[in-house]
């Protein structure tokens, strides 16, 4: 490259000195030789006759004084005008000859025998004579700029841009060796994941290793992440990535890289022109009776003697060749890829970075600018690493994962509690809490501030009370947990469901102040419990809360253990899968850490914290189709249409197509967020983040479904429910909530009573459905909404829950 | 509606069968008039009015022309199409007698206007029903309509309420990023869901300064209280007098979700109450409360459907004393005759027993929850247990209380 480079600069130089002396010529011309002008005359005489040898005789001391003279004391150029000029016929050396092909015969007869050798180990260096066709250059005007005589005529501005063109147009279409290169850079990356201690992605979720590499920043991120063994140990990983790509590339290249590299070796490199590399192929193409002789003796013997003309029937021109002078010169050079493969190549052995390696030379910079422009234009679809999302999850050893829903009656303290658990778990430093502490006693609700970390609308701020689900995550040694914050309003209880939908497990939060805890038990106590065990969560930790208001009654717990164990066992609940923890929300014992209150030091048990660890999440239905229930819809800096849920089956990856229903519209998972980080692939049982490309938002609404487009969810509008009821059920109009989703139903008819143990129909079409009988219901809906079996549905009339079911 | 005494066109039906007294001349002069029009005219009457055709005629040399005349057509309606929203009735049949355009046989959609006379004639004899309906019809609007938007976050139904239906004017949706996005993308968005559904309510609705109408704004939460909060606050600033006013004579009221249906919680709240203690549908949504309450107790006299309703139709059990059904008035419109006679039938039996008979309109949200039942539901003067089909397990009332606290595991 970097010979052709300075092979041209070099060019540029001798023609830009030609026409600079323009003036000399005409001024000057009669004047006297200076001192000098002789001195360097007499020099460049004896270099020329030196150079041309026994040719030598052959020409006169004038005329090569006058050549010397023309090139202004350029031995090699004058060299070459004398061979062509005066020294005939022109010996195979003077393939040198920089002469201009004016017609398609002498660029035929000047350029054919360095090209036999150029392309005499291509595949179609033995293809019959008879067959192959001529393809000469067309006749047409020189071009450029006049003056100066047997070097590049000057380019005009309007050639050099069209030049410029088509070389863009070259490196596209050199787009598959792009392609093949970002997808072994891809590889790298992929590479280097594993020996992290998770799949995150190092930086950006790009995959440019070159990217990643010349960003220190990222680099220094990269340090504080992950620990300094991880560090080490990345660094062999990377060194054996690179000679990866050696021989990988290497190999890609051994064929057209190879070639490529030859040729400037073979030829001269005094070939700026060359005609169409097939015309070379296609060189001894005289007379279809007359064998040729062989690339190999073309290169041992140069070429045949006689040069009979091409026969002209044999001549085709190309029409659309005929006005690009530039575009053979394009093929003579190896393309940029191959520039950066062979750059790269090369610098395997060194343990310099490869975007080092590829600053070499100048012209690799900005060529890999070019494939990075590149890569913008032709990525309109994300690309999927093709992984096996499960094999990948089993390989990696990341943490368990597991989510938790905080319910309870209004006020009970579940926004504070958790407020506190964050702070105490340093999630949330003391001065976010301090700050929101002067904020909150600003509207005279200081006491509301732990719970502002999670309350964080200004609505719910205004009234302190939480509206909406709030999501945040924390990690203890042996797993990463999803807190989700429900509201105990009961005008909220939608989004309460919303919640408990994604919830592995529940944490039920008592007030055991006097007389809180019996209207909670009466309200929203019941009702969640109902709620929660009815949506599929079958372990709950019970936070008695507030007990440092009746300091740390003993009595008062015990109290509260008994009736609270009796309800939930009577909701469902198993009671090995229910315990109680003392604690004081507001104070932080027993929590995380044990209460130091000696008031409180009846309590040995674990804590909040030590519960959740020793809770198993649920098995994941990893192996069905994919569903996620979106929950958020929002906006964000990497894609206008971001949702977050939790992936309720299946798994999914960056890159992957998916449907939404019930809109049905295609969209492509631009990249995956898993706990703020992006990653490269998720699978049930994660609560993850989204971010879509090739939607429009209106096709995106919280509480649609996310599936595979091969096995999509139906969208219903009528459908079968085997419901436990709660409430007096008769054919009526019903809020039907799943997730998310909420939509306005009726039931429409009761076909049958079940029995509650064995399903069996005890009764048909009975009139009315009585509080805890379970019955068979047909439910219509106002529109269409994703559904299928097996799915946790729950019917709410007038504010109250009235039945909770499977769908049938 | 109006009567419309025309001589001339009581003349022109003396040669269709019927007496004089079964022809009614009406004159629409409101919406709501088309609805009852809807609700008097069944298939198999005869109607004239005024009429818009098409008529193509060709020449003797062949050449064809088409124009549009206005005329006076009788047809015997066939079906009918009502459009709640525009309130535009549609009435399809044969035509019955012939002029310079139409020949009989041919078919004809009349569209009823307002402010335009057409006689009806029901070939067959005005029944009960429809002579109640006739009354209905012919009685001078009541008072005001209620305009309500029952809301949630991100959607918004907004309703009329008239005497005799409840029409839904147009669902707002927009899209409310939730809490991960932060607080100002929350607020900006709920700001523009408020500014879409005023605007769109200011559009559905038509607030008369002349003819204070009442508004409703009912929601869980806090949404209805933010957005009369919204309203004002913009009224104040921009001083929009009339803004103002209606935000000002605005009424909040709770319900538990933001769906349509939620409106017969709008209705039982007392502060609406209050107001509409006097409407028709206020009565309507109280008896059907009543009848789900005796569902919900299970004291044998709330029943539903056609065949447990027509056995104590026939026993006499809905007589004096509470006694009381409950028919939609869809069951009457768009069936045939025989049909027809049959509800009608049911109707006049309850009445003669000395029992209430109700005829709910099936377009409030009452008589939705009616539909949902069937259309037919009654409450017995004395209780009975034997009315469905399998009399067998009938009653235990008392199982449900037990099982509820008992069961470790829950079948669901």
């Amino acid at each position: 490259m970097s010979r052709h480079q300075a092979f041209r600069n070099v060019q540029s130089t001798v023609s830009e000195h030609l026409y600079g002396d323009e003036d000399y010529y005409s001024d000057e011309a009669e004047e006297e030789l200076s001192a000098e002008d002789k001195a360097a005359m007499e020099q460049g005489t004896a270099d020329v006759r030196a150079a041309l040898g026994v040719e030598a005789s052959k020409v006169t001391t004038e005329q090569i004084q006058e050549a010397l003279w023309h090139y202004y004391y350029d031995v090699d150029k004058s060299v070459t005008y004398l061979l062509t000029k005066f020294i005939a016929p022109p010996p195979p050396k003077a393939a040198k000859s920089a002469q201009k092909p004016h017609s398609g015969a002498s660029a035929y007869s000047t350029t054919k025998s360095f090209l036999s050798a150029l392309f005499k180990d291509m595949p179609w260096g033995n293809i019959p004579q008879e067959r192959v066709t001529v393809f000469v250059e067309p006749q047409r005007p020189r071009g450029g700029l006049l003056g100066g005589s047997g070097a590049a005529p000057k380019l005009t501005k309007l050639q050099q841009l069209a030049l410029a063109r088509k070389k863009k147009v070259e490196q596209q279409s050199s787009e598959e060796q792009a392609e093949d290169t970002r997808e072994k850079l891809g590889e790298l990356s992929m590479k280097e994941a594993p020996s992290l201690k998770e799949n995150r992605l190092s930086e950006g979720g790009g995959f440019s290793k070159r990217q990643k590499l010349s960003d220190t920043t990222a680099a220094g991120r990269l340090l504080q992440r992950e620990p300094a063994a991880t560090d080490a140990e990345k660094r062999p990983t990377a060194i054996q990535r690179r000679s990866h790509l050696r021989d990988s590339s290497g190999q890609a290249l051994s064929s057209l890289d190879g070639a490529e590299e030859r040729a400037p070796e073979a030829g001269s490199p005094s070939t700026p022109f060359q005609p169409l590399p097939r015309s070379a192929a296609d060189e001894p193409s005289h007379g279809a009776e007359m064998a040729g002789p062989s690339d190999f003796a073309q290169t041992l013997f140069g070429s045949p003697a006689v040069e009979p003309e091409p026969p002209a029937n044999k001549l085709f021109a190309l029409p659309y060749m005929a006005y690009c002078p530039s575009l053979a010169d394009a093929f003579s050079k190896p393309s940029p890829d191959d520039v950066v493969l062979a750059a790269q190549a090369k610098a395997g052995k060194k343990t310099a970075t490869a975007a080092a390696t590829k600053k070499k030379g100048g012209g690799a910079d900005s060529v890999a600018n070019d494939v990075k422009a590149l890569k913008i234009d032709d990525a309109p679809l994300p690309k999927s690493k093709n992984f096996n999302v499960l094999h990948e999850f089993e390989k990696s050893k990341s943490k368990k994962t597991a989510s938790f829903v905080v319910v309870g009656h209004v006020d009970a303290g579940k926004s504070t509690m958790m407020g506190r658990l964050l702070l105490d778990l340093k999630v949330v430093d003391q001065r976010t809490v301090d700050k929101l502490r002067k904020e909150a006693e600003k509207i005279g609700k200081s006491s509301f501030a732990l719970a502002w970390v999670l309350d964080q609308r200004t609505e719910e701020r205004a009234r302190g009370v939480t509206i909406d689900i709030a999501t945040n995550r924390f990690e203890t040694e042996s797993t990463v947990f999803t807190i989700l914050d429900a509201p105990g309003h009961r005008d909220f209880i939608p989004n309460m469901i919303a919640g408990a939908s994604q919830a592995d497990f529940a944490i039920l939060v008592i007030d055991a102040s006097t007389g809180a805890f019996e209207s909670g038990l009466k309200g929203q106590t019941r009702e969640h419990s109902l709620l929660i065990r009815s949506m599929g969560v079958s372990r709950v930790i019970v936070a008695v809360n507030k007990l440092d208001t009746v300091d740390w009654s003993k009595e008062r717990f015990d109290e509260i253990t008994h009736q609270v164990t009796g309800f939930l066992t009577a909701t469902g609940f198993q009671p090995k899968n229910i315990s109680f923890v003392p604690v004081s929300g507001l104070h932080g014992d027993n929590l995380v850490n044990r209460s130091t209150n000696p008031a409180a030091s009846w309590y040995q048990g674990p804590t909040i914290v030590e519960e959740l660890e020793s809770s198993e999440p649920t098995t994941r239905a990893l192996n069905k189709p994919l569903r996620m229930t979106i929950s958020e819809v929002f906006r964000t800096p990497q894609s206008s249409i971001t949702v977050a849920g939790r992936i309720d089956a299946g798994s999914l990856q960056m890159g992957d197509a998916l449907l939404v229903q019930p809109s049905g519209e295609k969209a492509y998972i631009k990249s995956v967020q898993l706990d703020e980080e992006p990653v490269d692939w998720a699978v049930a049982g994660q609560n993850v983040v989204l971010h879509l490309s090739n939607i429009d938002p209106i096709h995106v609404r919280a509480g649609d479904i996310i599936c595979d487009p091969a096995q999509p969810i139906q969208c219903l509008d009528s459908f079968t429910l085997k419901a436990l009821a709660f409430d007096f059920l008769m054919p009526m109009q019903v809020d039907v909530h799943r997730g998310r989703l909420h939509s306005a139903g009726t039931i429409e008819s009761i076909p049958a009573l079940l029995d509650k143990v064995t399903g069996a129909v005890t009764k048909k079409k009975p009139k009315i459905v009585k509080p805890a009988a379970v019955a068979r219901l047909v439910i219509k809906l106002a529109s269409k909404v994703p559904l299928e079996a097996g799915q946790r549905v729950v019917l709410r009339s007038g504010g109250e829950t009235v039945a909770a079911g499977l769908l049938e | 509606m109006r009567l419309a005494g025309s001589k001339k066109a009581m003349a022109d039906f003396a040669d269709l069968g019927g007496s004089e007294d079964d022809i009614v001349s009406l004159l629409p002069e409101e919406p709501e008039d088309m609805w009852h029009a809807n609700n008097l005219i069944g298939p198999g009457d005869i109607i004239r009015a005024h009429a818009i055709r098409k008529v193509n005629r060709t020449t003797n040399t062949g050449s064809t022309s088409s124009e549009r005349v206005h005329t006076d057509l009788t047809i015997r309606v066939t079906s009918t199409f009502f459009d709640p929203a525009a309130s535009a009735l549609h009435v399809s049949g044969t035509v019955v007698k012939e002029n310079g355009y139409v020949a009989i046989g041919q078919y004809h959609t009349l569209d009823l206007e307002l402010n335009r006379a057409f006689t009806l004639l029901k070939p067959s004899g005005w029944d009960s029903v429809a002579k109640e309906t006739l009354q209905e019809a012919l009685r001078p609007e009541a008072g005001d309509d209620l305009a309500a938007v029952v809301m949630q976050e991100g959607l918004a139904n907004i309703c009329v309420i008239t005497e005799f239906r409840t029409i839904l004017k147009q669902r707002v949706e927009h899209s409310i990023p939730k809490k991960r996005s932060g607080a100002s993308d929350m607020d900006s968005a709920t700001k523009a869901f408020f500014d879409k559904t005023l605007n769109t309510l200011l559009r559905a609705v038509e607030f008369d300064p002349a003819h204070p109408r009442t508004l409703l704004l009912a929601s869980p939460g806090f949404v209805a209280t933010e957005f009369r909060k919204y309203m004002l606050d913009l009224g104040q600033r921009t001083s929009d007098k009339k803004l103002l006013a209606i935000g000002k004579g605005a009424m909040v009221v709770h319900t538990s979700s933001g769906h349509v249906h939620a409106l017969n919680e709008v209705l039982k709240s007392p502060e609406v109450q209050a107001k509409m203690k006097d409407k028709k549908f206020y009565g309507e949504t109280r008896l059907m409360d009543d009848f789900y309450t005796r569902l919900r107790k299970d004291d044998g006299r709330a029943w539903y459907g056609l065949q447990p309703v027509t056995r104590a139709v026939n026993e006499g059990a809905i007589g004096p004393g509470g006694g009381t059904l409950l028919i939609n008035n869809s069951l009457f419109r768009n069936m045939d005759v025989a049909t027809r006679r049959k509800y009608v039938d049911l109707v006049d039996r309850v009445k003669e027993a000395g029992g209430e008979a109700r005829v709910l309109s099936s377009d409030h949200e009452s008589g939705q929850r009616l539909d949902a039942l069937g259309g037919i539901a009654a409450i017995l003067s004395y209780p009975s247990y034997d009315l469905d089909e399998e009399p067998e397990e009938e009653g235990g009332g008392e199982e449900g209380g037990e099982n509820g606290a008992a069961e470790g595991t829950m079948v669901v």
